[in-house]
């Protein structure tokens, strides 16, 4: 009989730095398949609209919004009919806002398996994130018959669309990965993260057109990489906006920065954040 | 092969305890707490700990498994067993000392981990091996066998939320345990679901052993221990204490229970379960008439007293109950208000509660006892190990003659010929 190779796990202390182990992560990809499955599939049992749910609610926002800010306030909105050019900054807004609010707690919320099974810990906040990707798809159907009704079809530039979308669910993640575990030891952050991301809307062009920003402003409005994700999103789809140039560039770096320094801060609190929950 | 499937050496794992938060008088005390409390939280956090304010869980434990054995945990509630377990099966990291594993590790540290109640008894067994490290075709493979193990094919496509809890854990247990990992760490987890599914579930992890597999078992059913394994280990004040074949460990372990059972140890321990509305403050036998017994006697009436106090007020809707336990630790007898009726409406703040046996049906040994008082449906107390109830021998069925070998418990009855 011909018997695999053991397989050895050495546990020790670990203190400093120490590696992210993407390796493992990979090798559960099938857990984080299962997460993200469950997330989403667990949400919406036993309700009678379920997933239409995901698609309603940026819906409804958008009209609200659409008579608030675009009928009874005149807002500017680059040329655009207003109900597309706010679900168009809306969509990725509420997919970073859902993701950065369910990374940020979840190791919380899923303590009960965090406290009796072994898995890498990076798992968790990423699956959360996964799942509000599977949410923007979702809506996204809207987007593009309001495109059709509008008759805004977009250009060569939608090629450009999944970058914006992954520069958005990767800044979420690098929120999250950074709040996740002193979630777990405050658990005031929950509450913040909430009211900060209602706050951050309108520090990000959603409502309004960043040319509305005064240009001597503008590069330091720019440093927000959502403020690029949306202007872009609306490029990529709907011709108006910002096309990508050095303030992608620099959100990209700035992104990937914080999710390094993320990752392996989650990575160091992770080794002790069962004793906390 | 190697010669080894766990080694540990010199682990601990140390705990950081606050010291108790000043309780806050008033609104203004509320508010000054409010304003204080994140500062020194944060102060804590960033100073070296004090001595005082560090416990070790786990401290300088050492032993070595070889592969295919099967090994006891033992030891009381606190005594950091669970840490231990914890620390193997790589939920938390140690504070210092080092664990090599040979193998892949397969751990129960709990059932069902990761059910999500909305989702069916299908969805469930997928996420939940995937949670415990099982490829989709590994769990694909050996699906039919898991449902048929945990006997629900019926409801395999319900939603876990209607499942009873014996089904529930059925199902955590059988995913589990068609893990197939060379090393298995078990908590207690049997102590749940029905009997039959606790045999099951000892035969299966008693074919896992004899498959050549290292099961590491932490367990109070002493039965289990003997029953599954070779060799035990008793966990103490986090530290080894005694490391041996399974039953000469398992004897030092009882053993040191009813000691420490007969000093009333664990009546004086204050740290304990319970909301403490209602604490039990001694226990006490009696004969008959009301005298005071030192060794209760098989066959004849047995009085029970136990005194209590509650906290300075009156307490409603009362349900007492204690359980005589055997040498082995086993559960054997419940003397329970609720089972004859007189659970206590009010009781004064202090007092003594008086169980009556008219006929005590315990062979001569020494037994346990443990306490537990429940105030309007909410656990106020639980004492184990509360006392110690030695029984002499006596004449139960009036033969005059002595017992032997007759088993856990007597029972009056008697024959006749029908011819």
């Amino acid at each position: 009989m011909v018997s695999a190779p053991l397989q050895v796990t050495h546990i020790r202390p670990r203190q400093g730095w120490s590696s992210l182990s993407l390796r493992e992560v990979w090798e559960f990809r099938e857990l984080l398949y299962f997460l993200v499955w469950r997330e989403v599939k667990g949400r919406y049992r036993q309700m009678a609209l379920g997933p239409l749910w995901i698609v309603l609610k940026p819906f409804i926002t958008m009209v609200v919004m659409s008579v608030v800010f675009g009928r009874l306030a005149k807002v500017p909105s680059d040329g655009l009919p207003y109900p597309l050019f706010n679900y168009a900054g809306l969509l990725p807004w509420t997919m970073f806002s859902i993701a950065v609010s369910k990374s940020s707690t979840s190791l919380v919320s899923n303590m009960s398996i965090i406290s009796k099974v072994y898995f890498p810990r990076l798992v968790v906040p990423i699956s959360t994130a996964c799942a509000g990707l599977l949410d923007f798809c979702m809506s996204l159907i809207i987007l593009v018959a309001m495109m059709v009704y509008y008759g805004h079809l977009p250009g060569w530039q939608a090629v450009f669309l999944p970058v914006y979308v992954l520069l958005a669910i990767l800044t979420a993640l690098a929120l999250g990965l950074c709040l996740a575990t002193v979630a777990v030891r405050y658990r005031d952050v929950g509450f913040a993260v909430d009211h900060l991301l209602q706050v951050a809307m309108y520090a990000t062009p959603v409502v309004y057109p960043s040319s509305l920003v005064p240009e001597t402003w503008r590069w330091l409005y720019l440093l927000n990489p959502m403020a690029v994700v949306i202007e872009g999103f609306r490029w990529s789809l709907l011709g108006k906006g910002l096309p990508p140039g050095p303030s992608l560039y620099l959100a990209l770096g700035l992104v990937l920065l914080l999710l390094f320094l993320g990752a392996h801060h989650f990575v160091r609190s992770e080794r002790t954040v069962v004793d906390l929950l | 092969m190697n010669g080894i499937a766990v080694k540990v050496e010199g682990l601990g794992k140390r705990y950081r305890i606050g010291a108790a938060p000043q309780k806050a008088r008033g609104v203004a005390g509320a508010l000054k707490n409010a304003v204080v409390s994140p500062f020194t939280y944060l102060r804590r956090s960033l100073r070296e700990a004090a001595p005082d304010e560090v416990i070790w869980a786990v401290k300088d434990v050492t032993f070595e498994v070889p592969p295919g054995q099967v090994v006891g945990i033992i030891g009381r509630n606190g005594a950091g067993k669970t840490t231990l377990l914890k620390i193997l099966s790589r939920i938390t990291d140690p504070s210092e000392g080092r664990v090599d594993i040979y193998g892949r590790v397969g751990c129960l540290l709990a059932v069902g981990t990761g059910f999500h109640p909305e989702l069916t008894g299908r969805e469930n067994v997928y996420l939940n091996g995937a949670v415990m490290g099982m490829k989709k075709a590994e769990i694909n493979a050996r699906f039919e066998e898991i449902v048929e193990f945990a006997e629900v094919a019926k409801f395999i496509d319900t939603p876990v939320k209607y499942y009873s809890s014996g089904m529930f854990v059925r199902l955590g247990f059988s995913v589990a345990a068609h893990l197939e990992p060379e090393i298995l760490i078990v908590d207690e987890v049997l102590a749940v679901g029905d009997v039959g599914f606790q045999k099951k579930c000892l035969g299966k992890m008693g074919s896992v052993a004899g498959e050549g597999r290292t099961v590491l078992l932490v367990s109070h059913n002493m039965e289990a221990i003997l029953g599954l394994c070779q060799r035990a280990l008793w966990i103490d004040g986090g530290q080894l204490s005694v490391d041996g074949p399974s039953e000469e460990v398992v004897r030092a372990y009882t053993q040191a229970s009813m000691d420490l059972a007969g000093e009333g140890y664990f009546l004086a321990d204050e740290a304990r379960e319970g909301d403490g509305r209602l604490r039990f403050t001694g226990v006490s036998l009696r004969d008959g008439q009301g005298r005071p017994l030192e060794a209760a006697a098989c066959g004849e009436p047995l009085e029970i007293a136990i005194s209590y106090k509650t906290q300075g007020e009156e307490v409603r809707h009362v349900s007492v109950w204690l359980w005589i336990k055997n040498h082995l630790n086993r559960e054997i007898i419940c003397l329970y208000t609720r089972l004859t009726g007189e659970d206590f409406d009010r009781l004064p703040p202090g007092g003594q509660l008086v169980c009556r046996v008219p006929r005590l049906p315990l062979p001569p040994g020494t037994y346990l006892l443990d306490l537990n008082a429940r105030v309007a449906g909410v656990q106020a107390d639980r004492v184990r190990d509360a006392a110690r109830l030695e029984v002499a021998p006596g004449d139960f069925f009036g033969t005059g003659k002595a017992l032997d070998n007759v088993g856990d418990l007597l029972c009056d009855h008697g024959w006749r010929l029908e011819a």
